[in-house]
């Protein structure tokens, strides 16, 4: 049979990446990224709602990057960088369809007259 | 025969080595990288529905508002249930990796019992939602809502069957490699459907309860 002989590229699979002590380090910082919002939200201690939006936007944004570094284990060497880029270009549809969406349906709705709706209510614009 | 089925470039076939290789770490390469692109389209899909959420999630049409309807503590726990059974899959990784089928298994049953137990107080939040009168149905935040959850969900339903069927094949094939393959990319899966579950407690509930 005709198999070719050839070492797989990728030096570096996601089984010898693993490594116990990032994942004790991201177990710790996401226990704390998720705690701390709901703390922040449910006793109100801050009485202020946007410092709070902005911190727990803030700890969800890098929740996120922890769980994707320690957990997933991204790096720049797995599967020869591709799963880096593959990463990179998803971040960026998701942030311009997310911000872009609701970006413009924000304008959208601020700039429609405001019309009677069945219940008789005005849609509310933010 | 040999020469004119090989490539000119060396590295082009090398894809189909994925199954054959047994001792060869580096063999998962292709299945792994392929499973990674899968994981980044879901996020597309979960990246359209977070949009749809984002635009339309103070339309209540006089309906309830999300600080009248989310349970925080309920969603508290459930995120702990969640956050835990990422951490425990993670507990598996180094039994995986050694060979040990019992303690693989025993971290990967815990893993889905703290899923189910996800699932299980959803299905309850789901259900004591829809008997107030909150069902997705009633206004757009509430059909955004019931639309991203349940994907969510679903996805971490199609999760507990996999685990099942892992569990199963663990007792019949032990850990060999084509089970740490499978095992590798259920991981993956895993995490990063907590990882979505940053998006939808942060986005969702704590933003929702907030204003």
């Amino acid at each position: 049979m005709s198999q070719p002989s050839i070492a797989p590229e990728t030096a570096h699979g996601a089984t010898s990446g693993h490594s116990q002590r990032g994942y004790r380090i991201g177990t710790i910082l996401a226990i704390i990224l998720t705690a701390v919002p709901f703390w922040l939200v449910m006793s109100g201690v801050l009485h202020d709602a946007q410092t709070t939006a902005a911190l727990i936007f803030a700890m969800g944004f890098a929740q996120i990057i922890v769980h994707v570094l320690c957990f997933l284990h991204l790096d720049t060497r797995s599967e020869g960088g591709w799963t880096l880029l593959a990463f990179l270009f998803t971040t960026v549809i998701v942030v311009l369809t997310i911000a872009g969406s609701i970006w413009v349906m924000y304008h959208l709705n601020a700039n429609m007259m405001p019309m009677p709706m069945p219940g008789g209510l005005v849609i509310p614009a933010h | 025969m040999t020469d004119h089925t090989r490539l000119p470039s060396d590295a082009a076939p090398s894809w189909h080595l994925a199954e054959d290789d047994d001792h060869d770490s580096g063999g998962n390469g292709a299945t792994v990288l392929g499973f990674w692109i899968y994981l980044m389209s879901d996020a597309l899909i979960f990246a359209s529905l977070f949009a749809m959420f984002g635009v339309v999630r103070t339309n209540y049409a006089g309906g309830q508002m999300p600080h009248e309807i989310f349970e925080l503590p309920l969603v508290a726990l459930n995120t702990a249930l969640l956050l835990a059974s990422s951490i425990t899959f993670g507990q598996a990784m180094p039994h995986i990796e050694a060979g040990r089928v019992r303690a693989t298994r025993f971290w990967l049953a815990v893993t889905g019992l703290l899923g189910a137990g996800f699932i299980g107080i959803e299905l309850y939040e789901f259900s004591t939602l829809i008997a107030e009168g909150a069902g997705p149905q009633r206004s757009a935040f509430l059909s955004a809502f019931f639309t991203l959850v349940g994907t969510h969900g679903a996805h971490v339903t199609i999760g507990l069957l996999w685990i099942g069927v892992i569990l199963v094949q663990l007792g019949q094939h032990g850990l060999s490699q084509p089970m740490k393959r499978r095992l590798i990319c259920l991981s993956m899966f895993w995490h990063f459907l907590d990882i979505i579950w940053i998006g939808v407690f942060t986005f969702v509930y704590l933003f929702g309860v907030l204003r």
